[in-house]
């Protein structure tokens, strides 16, 4: 079979993939403070509509946990003198307190002024009276296998909470009803969803991502090679 | 009722990596979104399947795609990139003024074609980041996810405007038909693209039923053949793949 004779005209085309591909690419360096841009000359509604906004959901089990307030309980146990259930009114009768708070995902992406509502891990702690030798916080989530942990320093921070509402509402489900650690100066996967568990342990063991090479102490912005 | 005459725009392989391409897109349309908006990730909360879903399906078309363009290449897809990334003034006065008169491809479908192909590198290009990042934090570049979405909102407005183009608007759907069986109709053809249907020796135009002697379409003296047509645009389907 003869080859078709040359078609007419300038491969532009090709050029034109090469130029797509190249600046598709490129935006890997650029796409986060070119959205910085844009964003801060939106109007707040049109902001939501930009990729780097809102919530993504991530999960790591095979389904996402259910609350029922009747059959719930907190645990608080390891190193502490009284071991402690607490049940969901429990918790929300403990001293309140409220924050406004960014949330970085360390995938990219960010919630601004989040408002949560909850209870400060002094007094959590203090219903099970932490040994001196606790240094440490493991929360565990009802999503098996997902767990994290803070060191009692970290936890002390003063924007640091068990949260069981958001934005003016009890937490739903996909952020991690009924409760939520929420911890604003790390990235997300610190901020254990649908926390069933907080043993007290004397040192700092590696979260399920951490297990997966992400850093313990994920501050934003200073860890998992951002700024580091 | 005279037979409807046919004229073949698709050949085999040209619709078999269009059909690769379009049906495993939807998979990981529908598989993304469900990770990506939360209302979606709470109603089918099994993330960890629907993202197995997702890459093995991404996976799959790397290879398929990959499959197709191989055999293809000796099966006259390299005729078809030609045609498709060649721009002449005919093309630049369809892009500025609408006019111009298109050869098999317009300059719309050119440009479309152009741009799904980029995506798809991209798509692919910063999946694999996506994946590989979760394993070695090397590779997990904070924009990755920006890239990623980003081209899923851009690729979503392209397939609307392919959608109804394709589906609804009433002078564009008839060419479905090619994309699915190969052949559209010769007067259609004529009048979209009528560099290339208009060729009066075309092989490919021959009556329904097919094993007539090849026909023309139709009388010379009603078609402005272009004094180049004959050299541009002859269709990479010749050997009937």
């Amino acid at each position: 079979m003869p080859p078709p004779p040359e078609p007419g005209g300038k491969p532009y085309g090709r050029g034109a993939f090469l130029l797509f591909v190249a600046g598709g690419l490129s935006s890997l360096a650029w796409a986060s403070p070119a959205l910085r841009v844009i964003d801060s000359l939106l109007p707040g509604g049109a902001k939501a509509l930009l990729p780097s906004e809102g919530w993504r959901i991530y999960t790591v089990g095979t389904s996402m946990p259910r609350f029922d307030v009747r059959s719930w309980r907190l645990r608080i146990d390891g190193l502490v003198s009284r071991p402690h259930d607490l049940d969901y009114d429990a918790l929300v009768r403990l001293p309140r307190a409220e924050q406004t708070s960014d949330f970085h995902c360390v995938t990219g992406w960010t919630v601004r002024n989040v408002r949560w509502a909850g209870v400060r891990f002094r007094d959590l702690l203090a219903l099970a009276g932490p040994l001196p030798q606790a240094h440490a916080l493991r929360f565990s989530s009802a999503e098996q296998p997902y767990e994290d942990t803070l060191t009692l320093d970290q936890a002390s921070r003063p924007d640091a909470m068990l949260a069981y509402e958001m934005d003016g509402r009890p937490l739903s489900r996909p952020h991690g009803a009924p409760a939520r650690v929420v911890m604003p100066a790390m990235y997300g996967y610190k901020n254990v969803k649908w926390v069933e568990r907080i043993e007290l342990v004397a040192h700092p063991s590696d979260g399920f991502w951490e297990k997966l090479g992400y850093d313990r102490d994920a501050w934003v912005g200073h860890s998992n090679g951002n700024g580091a | 009722m005279a037979p409807e005459r046919r004229i073949r725009r698709f050949s085999r392989i040209e619709r078999a990596l269009h059909w690769v391409h379009a049906s495993t897109f939807f998979v990981l349309l529908a598989s993304g979104l469900v990770l990506y908006v939360p209302r979606l990730s709470e109603l089918v909360a099994r993330r960890q399947l629907v993202k197995d879903v997702h890459i093995y399906t991404g996976l799959a078309w790397a290879v398929l795609i990959g499959l197709v363009i191989l055999l293809g290449l000796r099966h006259g897809l390299r005729g078809t990139i030609r045609e498709l990334e060649r721009f002449d003034a005919e093309d630049l006065r369809w892009l500025v003024h609408r006019g111009g008169r298109a050869g098999r491809f317009n300059a719309g479908q050119k440009l479309n074609t152009i741009v799904t192909a980029a995506f798809a590198v991209l798509f692919a290009i910063s999946g694999f980041l996506l994946w590989y990042g979760e394993r070695d934090t090397r590779f997990r570049l904070a924009n990755t996810i920006l890239l990623h979405d980003g081209l899923m909102y851009a690729a979503v407005v392209l397939l609307a405007g392919h959608l109804y183009l394709s589906l609804v608007h009433p002078s564009t759907r008839h060419a479905l038909r090619g994309m699915i069986l190969g052949s559209v109709d010769a007067e259609w053809a004529c009048r979209h693209h009528p560099r290339w249907a208009a060729l009066p020796d075309d092989p490919h135009v021959r009556a329904e039923g097919g094993d007539r002697e090849p026909e023309r379409l139709v009388e010379d003296d009603q078609l402005p053949v272009l004094a180049d047509a004959r050299g541009s645009d002859v269709p990479s389907g010749r050997d009937r793949a």
